[in-house]
């Protein structure tokens, strides 16, 4: 039987490595948290899991001794043994105990992260953002300042940002690990919440969060990922300006580009806006693209290149499974594939 | 089942296995079905550990994937989980009371054949069409944005499929309030008959609001109903507590049984008394209770306010207190006991430590605040197949060795057993620990691919590795099942020789009649007091007399395959076939018209008499 106990020594320095391991990336992880949100559940995650290993002590001591002290050797009849009074109480008060250690912080926490009263206050100067959730993409709407933007939510570090989440379609659910839980994108009600994205932190992740969605809703739910730039409130007023400085779309600053221009207000802008205005949100069909040149990603998943852009427009239908935008437009020569492509990855409102 | 199938052919079996109101046949039945069921959900998790392996993987597209995962779940906890308890509580549990049947044995087998066809109906959307793809939570707002009739097979085919299981646990129910033999007090019930009665008490409340919520969808889908359609002012949210309120108590449903197969082994293989019986009992019932107090833990993130979070999260942690009470009750079972390492043992033995992880990971999506990280991620994944497997399928798999002799009359070899038992244990702690991980680095659940570059990619490929350990253990069970039935080597009454309750007083496999004369009681553990005691057997409470037993039916069948033809009636008629509706209406009269034959024709069964008992037994001794 020494095998036995050989085998579950390795198994916990194997256990250890793969704790000590990593927690994982800095701009993924829960257990990396960049704010005050994430911060506050990776507290209550250690006390859980603390207490939790005591409990689990306790049972692997007993089970142990058991194990080694108990097997059968002859064939003696062991006492009856009915039970035991004191023993059950022990085994009964004290997880009551350990339980309320960890319910008062939880129910804190739990009413603290749901504290959303700023945003019914007037004129309150807290930033808002409107997330709606659709097929598989975001669209993030800042009502006070009065602009629209896409897949890459950008937010100001070191503030509360408060959230009204909403669902255009089916049931999908926002979550940005490293800054904080997530919450449903209901069809039927906005949910509200608040997130800190912590300047320090953010910045050792790059300045992008990686955002995802956590409700099942399709094909491409495991594609319908968003990211999140952080930067300083100087530097996201700048960007609020800029945007608000866009009236009229950008002009095209190349003939390619003009050429591209042509073909997306033929086939493209039916859905796709390229001013940050304010528009009804169901008038909202596809993500605003505004500041597309500025973006991270395609489509929220592929690298942010001409290759894949065009890639993308070709068949999207590859990339991202029951999409909205399949076959919503004529097919695009390569001519054309390139004019788009020049005319979108210079959309920029930062110079 | 071995004995009659020598001496009859093919078709006589088969015909007595379709008519048959024997509880223990019906338990075969069960565990045959089910067993399918659970290779055909385990499949479907090796083509998931396979498409998530490595990254961007293609080996399925992101609409099967769905598909699979969905058939997945819903498979493993509707047609493997609960039908292979089913067959254990059909098996063991009258002969634990000292019963002679169920209660309602023409119900008995209503029940299995409406599982089997529910299930049947579900599994045969992966030739018309496509399976349901909405997880097997189906959340409204998706499961209408459904194309196809996926979705529909899994509304039809749960509300068949469940009232089969609603019947059967009211049937359960009846049989230990009414049919216990004299002297089996409620205190005397070993901890599985009284796991039994608590899961189907349970099951006659939470499969209603299943019901009604299947129907809700079925109207929505099928006749052009808006309960879930927001923009017409219906409500999706309404679905989700509908589904939970079920599906919360259905996972006690499941692992209080569980704990019963457990309670019964540690017990008989310490050859020691259960530690606190009272309080184990009293811990059933309080989860059972506390069960459906508990259901909106699982929409923390769904934005029911801090109030609701808080108080439903005080709640769950609550549960784990008399779980708490029973893993100590288990290993105080054992303390000071001679214990024996069976296969069956192993397997308890190993749900302890593989349950207890599973336990406080409960705890700790109980914590509101901090669930919404782990909520929908592949840390919820890792909890809930370590509750699951960790405790249910581990359960099901020592029943399986536990009681196999008394189901078949042979004994599973133990080496075979053991290898089993390795290859499991060892690929199921591989496949899921790693999960928690995994979903605490940002993994949501329910996703058919992951990106590169998310430092996910190592984690996914261990947990895959852990996947085909099992699928090893599951194929070396099927061998040895094999070999042990061809061997045929018939065992006698009590094979372990610990058997303590009364179904290790009976022959293996039992009489059809099960007992000649009903035993009496006279404490708990019964059987083990008359051994104690010096004594073969149990002392009878009754005179050799006439044994009133049921006839074989037909109906049941009958009945069950009208619904089924009905259901794709009722499915087909969104497609405007012609058809659609006559054949609705078709199977709804042969249910209707098998229903007034059955309460029309007076069937009064048949009688045992006393001489042919009395002949039987010096056959058995000749």
């Amino acid at each position: 039987m020494k095998r036995f106990a050989k085998w579950r020594l390795i198994s916990l320095f194997a256990i250890l490595a793969l704790v000590l391991s990593g927690c994982g990336r800095p701009y993924l992880s829960s257990l990396r948290p960049a704010g005050e949100v994430a911060d506050i559940q990776y507290d209550l995650m250690k006390l859980s899991t603390w207490i939790m290993v005591g409990v689990i002590i306790v049972v692997l001591i007993i089970f142990t001794i058991v194990f080694f002290r108990f097997r059968r050797k002859d064939d003696r009849i062991p006492k009856q043994v009915e039970g035991s009074h004191t023993l059950e109480i022990i085994w009964t008060v004290i997880p009551i105990l350990l339980l309320l250690i960890l319910a008062v912080p939880t129910v804190a926490a739990t009413f603290k992260l749901a504290d959303v009263k700023e945003m019914d206050k007037k004129n309150s100067k807290a930033l808002v953002i409107n997330v709606r959730s659709h097929l598989y993409w975001w669209d993030f709407e800042y009502p006070n300042e009065k602009i629209v933007t896409s897949q890459d939510l950008v937010v100001p570090t070191n503030e509360k940002v408060y959230f009204n989440l909403k669902s255009l379609d089916v049931k999908h659910s926002f979550w940005i690990p490293a800054v904080g839980g997530k919450l449903d994108t209901n069809t039927d009600n906005i949910n509200r919440f608040w997130l800190v994205f912590d300047d320090k932190r953010a910045n050792e992740a790059g300045n992008l969060f990686y955002g995802k969605c956590a409700e099942l809703c399709g094909p491409s739910h495991a594609l319908m990922d968003f990211k999140v730039k952080a930067m300083s409130r100087a530097d996201f007023d700048t960007w609020v300006k800029d945007m608000q400085a866009v009236k009229q779309p950008e002009k095209a600053q190349t003939d390619l580009a003009a050429q591209g221009q042509e073909i997306f207000n033929k086939s493209c802008i039916g859905c796709h806006a390229v001013t940050p205005e304010d528009k009804p949100e169901a008038a909202r069909l596809a993500p605003n693209l505004t500041n597309f040149g500025e973006r991270s990603r395609i489509a929220g998943i592929l690298d942010h290149n001409k290759e894949e852009l065009k890639n993308w427009i070709k068949n999207p239908e590859t990339y991202k499974p029951g999409n909205e935008m399949t076959n919503k437009y004529p097919a695009m020569t390569d001519e054309q594939l390139d004019a788009l492509a020049e005319y979108l990855m210079g959309l920029k409102v930062q110079d | 089942m071995s004995t009659i199938a020598q001496k009859k052919g093919f078709g006589a079996v088969l015909w007595d296995y379709l008519t048959t109101v024997d509880h223990k046949k019906i338990a075969h039945l069960y565990l045959i079905a089910g067993g399918l069921f659970f290779i055909m959900g385990g499949i479907e998790a090796v083509l998931i550990r396979i498409q998530l392996a490595v990254p961007n993987n293609d080996f399925v597209s992101a609409g099967a994937f769905n598909e699979i995962i969905t058939m997945h779940g819903t498979t493993m906890i509707f047609l493997a989980a609960m039908p292979l308890l089913f067959a254990f509580m059909n098996a063991v549990m009258p002969l634990q009371i000292g019963a002679r049947d169920v209660a309602f044995p023409f119900v008995n087998a209503l029940g299995f054949w409406l599982f089997f066809f529910g299930g049947l109906f579900l599994n045969l959307s992966w030739f018309l069409g496509g399976a349901p793809d909405a997880g097997w939570t189906s959340y409204a707002s998706l499961s209408l944005h459904s194309k196809g009739h996926g979705i529909d097979f899994y509304v039809l085919g749960l509300q068949i499929a469940g009232l089969g299981t609603l019947i059967g646990g009211i049937n359960f129910l009846v049989t230990i309030i009414n049919m216990r033999a004299p002297g089996m007090t409620y205190m005397r019930m070993p901890l599985f008959t009284w796991t039994t009665f608590v899961a189907s008490a349970m099951i006659l409340f939470a499969f209603p609001p299943l019901t009604v919520g299947l129907t809700l969808m079925m109207f929505d889908r099928l006749f052009g109903a808006n309960f879930f359609d927001v923009t017409m002012g219906g409500n999706t949210i309404i679905w989700e507590h509908l589904f939970w309120v079920f599906g919360h108590p259905e996972v006690y449903i499941l692992i209080l049984p569980a704990f019963g197969i457990f309670s019964e082994i540690f017990s008989t293989f310490s050859r020691k008394r259960l530690f606190g019986y009272s309080s184990m009992v009293f811990a059933t019932v309080l989860i059972g209770f506390l069960g459906f107090m508990v259901w909106a833990h699982h929409m923390f993130t769904t934005g029911l306010g801090p109030v609701a979070n808080a108080i439903f999260a005080v709640a769950t942690m609550a549960i784990g207190v008399p779980t708490g009470i029973k893993i100590f009750n288990w290993l105080f079972t054992m303390w000071g006991g001679s214990v024996k390492f069976t296969t069956p043992m192993y397997y308890a033995f190993a749900f302890i430590p593989s349950f207890v992880m599973g336990g406080v990971t409960g705890v700790m999506v109980a914590t509101a605040a901090a669930d919404y990280q782990y909520h929908d991620t592949y840390f919820v994944v890792a909890h809930f197949h370590y509750v699951i497997v960790g405790g249910v399928v581990l359960a099901l798999l020592a029943g399986t060795h536990y009681w196999w002799p008394k189901m078949f009359g042979t004994m599973l070899n133990e080496t075979l057993g053991k290898i089993t038992f390795w290859l499991f244990f060892i690929g199921f702690h591989l496949t899921f620990f790693i999960q928690h991980f995994l979903g605490l680095w940002g993994m949501p659940r329910r996703v058919f691919t992951f990106l590169p570059g998310q430092g996910l990619d190592a984690g996914n490929l261990i947990s895959s590795v852990g996947a085909a350990f099992m699928s090893a253990g599951v194929m070396i069970l099927l061998i040895n099942i094999v070999v042990t039935q061809v061997k045929n080597v018939k065992v006698g009454n009590d094979p372990w020789g610990d058997g303590r309750t009364l179904e290790w007083a009976i022959a293996s496999p039992p009489p059809y009649y099960n007992f000649k004369q009903l035993p009496l009681v006279r404490g708990l553990d019964a059987y083990w007091l008359e051994k104690m005691e010096g004594k073969k057997g149990m002392t009878p409470a009754e005179p050799i007399g006439d044994i009133h037993m049921p006839n074989s039916s037909f109906i049941p069948f009958m009945i069950t395959l009208g619904l089924f033809i009905a259901a794709f009636g009722a499915m087909y008629h969104v497609n405007d076939k012609p058809w659609a509706i006559p054949l609705l209406i078709f199977g709804l009269a042969v249910t209707f018209g098998s229903m007034l034959v059955r309460s029309f024709k007076d069937d009064h069964g048949y009688h045992i008499h006393k001489e042919e008992l009395t002949q039987d037994e010096k056959g058995a001794k000749a």
